[in-house]
């Protein structure tokens, strides 16, 4: 059952109009970014990177929440897997994430209890399945994902379920379009912002970023009617040189966001400076528990020591994500690293840029 | 990670709502969302519906779109 006006959204004649008009506006070159791991998939799948005019080009960025993950902390997730009693809990994309020495596929195939979860409360059911060991989730993702981490970890309070904790590696979307910005050569005529984790943060979260440099900037969807939208307002800012930070997703974003979904995060988790995959460490960019949380912290409440940590060997997923790089400029696409045997997580998850290009052969 | 198409709640028992999601039922939490009730549609991450379609700004939406790009008049009384 859908909504009958979502038909709309995906009619091919508003989609038509909408290219031959953004091929009528736009003259000069520009570079956009989408920052959504699920907006990269949703341009993929609609093809239209193909019926764009040669003026637009489109990079995917930070958007992927496996990718993003330093490798660091997948070494980490890893080392905690290895640990005496322990549960791991994740969500599927991390399975097969290679780290510097192994996988958590690799781990659960050598005897490691280590389950794939729908959501948190999924892995606080385990956790209450099984009170002799402890059960550890593995936090990745934006303020999308977020909030439902700390909703777990507030139920698990509540309902005393001390054997879940989490760890937590969550990153937020607009300090990274800060470091994006401050990166050398990295050229951006405009960005997409993500939906989804627009619906938590609103379009308020974004303003101190749009304040300071003025690059076009459009929340949207993730229809083709969306996605189009948004290129053709941004083509519109770029060639009038009238930058301003709009909402083409005003059926789920408001200016506020889900200030529920907000404040639960807040209560849970305070900012830290985090790690980056490609970008390096960005500051206030991570989610840290909160201290009176801390029986709920694994990384409290683990000694998780990781030595030796390297990125995969002639993998450039960071560049790739930091829209330096194309997939089909590292030597190892399609050589070596395809979705079946991936060497750098770009590959891995589906929401990935190599993924991407692999699957709807863009190249 | 974001199922993009909203799903509408057939049921609520609690804090848990029941989705329909293409004819099969689904469990989703509504401990993030403030004032879901049966027949809203709403958006949902990893088990939990995160926000509430607004049908009347989707419907605005189109309407300036069909406007801005002169579609006007197609159809109606859809
Ligand atoms: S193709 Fe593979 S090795 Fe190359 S950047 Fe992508 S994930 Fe890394």
């Amino acid at each position: 059952m859908s909504i009958k006006y979502m038909d709309e959204y995906r009619d091919s004649e508003i989609s038509r109009k909408l290219v031959e008009k953004i091929g009528n506006l736009s003259r000069n070159a520009i570079r956009l970014m989408e920052v959504c791991g699920t907006h990269t998939v949703a341009i993929f799948r609609s093809g239209i990177r193909s019926v764009l005019p040669e003026t637009i080009t489109l990079l995917s960025g930070p958007g992927c929440p496996v990718c993003v993950t330093d490798q660091k902390e997948i070494d980490a997730f890893i080392e905690l897997a290895r640990t005496k009693d322990v549960i791991i809990t994740t969500f599927g994309d991390l399975m097969r994430v290679p780290g510097t020495f192994s996988s958590l596929q690799q781990e659960r195939a050598d005897g490691r209890d280590i389950r794939v979860v729908y959501s948190t409360f999924d892995a606080l059911e385990v956790a209450k399945k099984n009170p002799e060991k402890k059960v550890v989730f593995l936090g990745i993702g934006f303020e999308t994902t977020a909030p439902t981490i700390a909703a777990a970890i507030l139920a698990a309070v509540q309902r005393e379920i001390e054997n879940f904790l989490v760890i937590s590696a969550h990153k937020l979307v607009p300090p990274a379009l800060e470091a994006l910005v401050a990166t050398a050569n990295v050229a951006i005529d405009g960005f997409i912002l993500p939906g989804h984790v627009s619906v938590i943060i609103g379009l308020k979260a974004y303003q101190p970023f749009f304040e300071k440099h003025r690059i076009p900037s459009v929340v949207t969807g993730f229809e083709p009617t969306d996605i189009l939208q948004a290129i053709l307002i941004l083509v519109e800012q770029v060639e009038k040189k009238y930058p301003r930070l709009e909402n083409a997703y005003q059926r789920a974003v408001t200016f506020d966001g889900n200030a529920k979904a907000w404040n639960m995060m807040q209560e849970v988790f305070e900012t830290v400076d985090a790690g980056w995959r490609g970008l390096g460490v960005i500051p206030q960019s991570g989610l840290k528990i909160r201290e009176r949380f801390r029986a709920h912290d694994a990384a409290r409440v683990f000694d998780i020591q990781v030595h030796g940590t390297q990125d995969p060997r002639g993998c450039a997923c960071g560049e790739i994500l930091t829209g330096l790089k194309t997939p089909p400029e590292c030597p190892l696409y399609k050589t070596r690293c395809s979705p079946t045997d991936p060497v750098g997580p770009c590959m891995v998850s589906s929401e990935g840029t190599c993924a991407a290009y692999y699957r709807y052969h863009a190249d | 990670m974001c199922l993009a198409i909203p799903s509408k709640i057939t049921k609520i028992d609690n804090q848990m709502a029941t989705i329909d999601v293409d004819g099969v039922q689904r469990e989703v939490s509504l401990l993030l969302l403030a004032d879901a009730q049966v027949g809203d549609y709403v958006i949902v991450h990893a088990g939990f519906a995160i926000q509430k379609v607004d049908e009347a700004a989707a419907k605005e939406t189109l309407k300036l779109l069909r406007e801005a790009l002169s579609l006007m008049g197609r159809r109606e009384g859809d």
